[in-house]
């Protein structure tokens, strides 16, 4: 064969199994979940979309911090997370917060996160997963690392992590691949691509007609994906863990995505860089709308069950917010305490001078 | 006892924790089979295989993240950074990273990394080997950084470094490697990070440096004894954090201070010293506070090194003029 440019792109067609009218088209890729199993990811999708809408209101009454919307993106953020087992470790960036919510993280650290307090960032015990990560690229080098320290300790476990398309530019992002796929690695490396990184469209970031063909650099198995539909995300994620955990090596996923919101709440308006044309063509392919057609036509779900749903993000929402107003109050001494297992003689000194202000 | 140069007991200490502690694990570019391009690693590989002691791809930024990530997973990682001058390839591993974990994790999560490294002038290196960047991993809270000038206390040091809970950036002064041979006992010891070792007592004036320039402070006061002039030499060891006690104990006694370091002046460690001592003892000095340190320009061209490279000239210099003042 020709080696073109063409016949590389030709490798990374998207992968689908359900249609934006909800109909499987991939029947032989369909994978293996229960009902009580699809009605979960349902549950799920419904549930992060409330708690996109409810974050971005708090965020505007000033009673959440930083927040990057994931609306649009529930399916790519849901349908790999779902994929995983209790003992994979997630690497999330800053806008994979409901990824880690479903692997453990309480719903009120989610939100002390977005506050800026560290006990957002205590995780509990056996949640396995970092805090989100604001340099774009570090987590990818850093599930390298993961991932070859569950190779040594021979654990049958990934180490999975995310990236927007605009991160695939950054240096980290290649490295990490090459790295993992060098020590054949259990690695599962996500690009969610929702085609924006920030202002600036996909098509300025890179030349390469797919960001799955990044993988090909690093000599790793690579697929593109449509990020708008969960069971397809899901039978890819299912499938790189297995050949990862088999000893087979890392993974590159793309998964063709959006965000219908805004970068993140701190000031930045899509109508500046988007169409309407291109945020109605997307409202289209809302993987929550192609989901529940799914799973009426199976008979699985109701607008009764869609609003229990509802109701529960909702009161849990209120409560954990509750919660996170009820978390004292950051000290200095406690920042300090937390910079070294053993304090230095120079920082001893600065902390019994904020002990005696903070007992005034 | 043995008689070993720096690098011998850099490898020893490498080899005893290597044998003590099965978390450990040493890898960077060349440090496998090769043994390191200053075999500092040499034997360590055939010694205790290839899952302990291994190559890494040619990309600094990834091998700081790999240790991030092995450290998540209860490892103790060894990474090596081949010179220093690289360092700008993996801050945001090192500074970024790792020396923030503890704190970004309200201290659930921990980084138990050691950084080696090589740096430092007069053996005509190449562009960006020998540059002394110790002054912007010292600036970073959440790093410790180490310099050790003898074999002796590079062994002791480097141990410690490596049972450290929290990053230790450690950096070895390559013109220190081989230059000569000290006495080293064969077991196991350390030597507490954030101690200073007094290198030669005196009662005049003070000199406070690291690295090299340690033993171009000794043969400045060889030459300043002459004179009638009794200089205490202190070595830092750790350049953070410092052990003020040690130095200011010594000011408290001689009444004059030469801080002496090889990076430029508005480089190094030299102004935050200068300002603690400052802030503590001023009513003790009987003359201001004087650096020995390199020109503000980009590190020497190789030819350049020698006009260039501060020496125990330019310390006996200063010596004078604090002393005259």
């Amino acid at each position: 064969m020709k080696r073109t440019l063409e016949n590389i792109e030709n490798q990374f067609e998207t992968f689908q199994i359900l249609n934006e009218e909800g109909e499987i088209v991939n029947k032989d890729a369909m994978p293996d979940l229960s009902d009580e199993e699809l009605k979960e990811l349902m549950h799920r999708m419904v549930y992060t979309r409330i708690l996109d809408q409810r974050s971005i209101a708090l965020n505007r009454q000033g009673r959440l911090g930083f927040y990057a919307p994931t609306a649009g993106q529930e399916a790519s953020q849901l349908g790999t997370q779902y994929a995983l087992e209790k003992e994979d470790f997630i690497l999330p960036a800053y806008r994979d917060v409901p990824q880690l919510i479903w692997h453990g993280l309480p719903l009120y650290q989610a939100f002390l996160f977005s506050r800026g307090h560290y006990h957002g960032n205590q995780f509990p015990e056996g949640v396995n997963a970092l805090s989100p990560q604001i340099i774009i690229g570090a987590q990818y080098i850093q599930a390298a690392g993961v991932a070859l320290g569950m190779k040594k300790r021979g654990q049958k476990s990934v180490a999975i992590t995310y990236t927007g398309d605009g991160g695939t530019s950054q240096g980290d992002f290649y490295e990490g691949m090459n790295f993992a796929g060098a020590y054949n690695a259990p690695a599962i490396f996500v690009v969610q691509n929702n085609r924006f990184a920030i202002s600036v469209p996909v098509e300025k970031q890179t030349a390469a007609k797919t960001l799955a063909q990044k993988a090909v650099a690093a000599g790793i198995e690579g697929i593109q994906v449509d990020g708008m539909d969960v069971l397809a995300v899901y039978a890819a994620t299912q499938q790189a863990r297995e050949r990862a955990v088999n000893g087979e090596g890392p993974t590159l996923i793309e998964t063709l995505t959006y965000r219908y919101g805004p970068h993140t709440m701190a000031g930045d308006d899509p109508t500046r860089y988007r169409t309407e044309d291109l945020d109605t063509e997307w409202e289209k392919k809302d993987p929550l709308v192609r989901f529940r057609k799914f799973l009426e036509g199976k008979g699985l779900w109701s607008e009764e069950e869609e609003n229990k749903v509802i109701e529960q993000a909702k009161e849990e929402i209120k409560a954990a917010i509750k919660k996170a107003d009820d978390q004292p109050k950051q000290k200095v001494t406690e920042l300090m305490e937390n910079m070294y297992e053993e304090m230095p003689a120079h920082l001893q000194e600065q902390y019994e001078e904020y002990k005696a202000k903070e007992s005034k | 006892m043995a008689q070993m140069t720096m690098i011998q007991a850099i490898t020893d200490a490498l080899r005893t924790e290597l044998k003590n502690d099965e978390n450990v694990l040493v890898f960077g570019e060349d440090v496998g089979q090769n043994g390191g391009v200053f075999r500092a690693t040499e034997g360590l590989q055939d010694e205790f295989g290839e899952d302990r002691v291994f190559d890494t791809p040619l990309a600094e930024s990834g091998i700081g993240g790999l240790a991030f990530g092995l450290s998540l997973q209860g490892f103790r990682p060894v990474p090596e950074i081949q010179f220093f001058g690289f360092v700008y390839e993996v801050m945001d591993a090192i500074s970024g990273q790792m020396a923030r974990l503890r704190y970004r994790s309200g201290g659930t999560q921990h980084a138990p990394v050691t950084i080696r490294s090589p740096f430092g002038g007069g053996v005509h290196t190449p562009e960006l080997h020998a540059d002394s960047l110790e002054g912007l991993v010292a600036q970073q809270p959440g790093l410790k950084v180490v310099i050790p000038s003898t074999p002796y206390d590079a062994k002791g040091l480097l141990i410690s470094a490596i049972r450290d809970n929290d990053p230790v950036v450690y950096l070895e002064h390559m013109k220190l490697y081989r230059s000569f041979r000290g006495e080293v006992p064969e077991e196991e010891y350390t030597i507490d990070l954030g101690k200073a070792d007094v290198k030669r007592e005196g009662s005049d004036v003070t000199l406070v440096a690291y690295g090299a320039m340690v033993h171009s402070c000794l043969k400045a006061a060889e030459e300043l004894e002459k004179n009638g002039v009794q200089a205490e030499v202190i070595d830092l060891r750790t350049v953070m954090p410092i052990d003020l006690e040690t130095i200011l104990k010594s000011v408290e006694k001689t009444n004059r201070v030469v801080v002496v370091q090889e990076a430029q002046r508005q480089a190094g460690m030299a102004s935050y010293i200068v300002s603690q001592i400052q802030e503590r003892a001023i009513l003790h000095l009987e003359a201001p506070i004087l650096t020995v340190a390199a020109p503000d320009t980009v590190y020497a061209f190789t030819q350049a090194e020698e006009v260039w490279l501060p020496n125990y000239n330019d310390i006996i210099e200063k010596v004078n003029k604090v002393i005259n003042f």
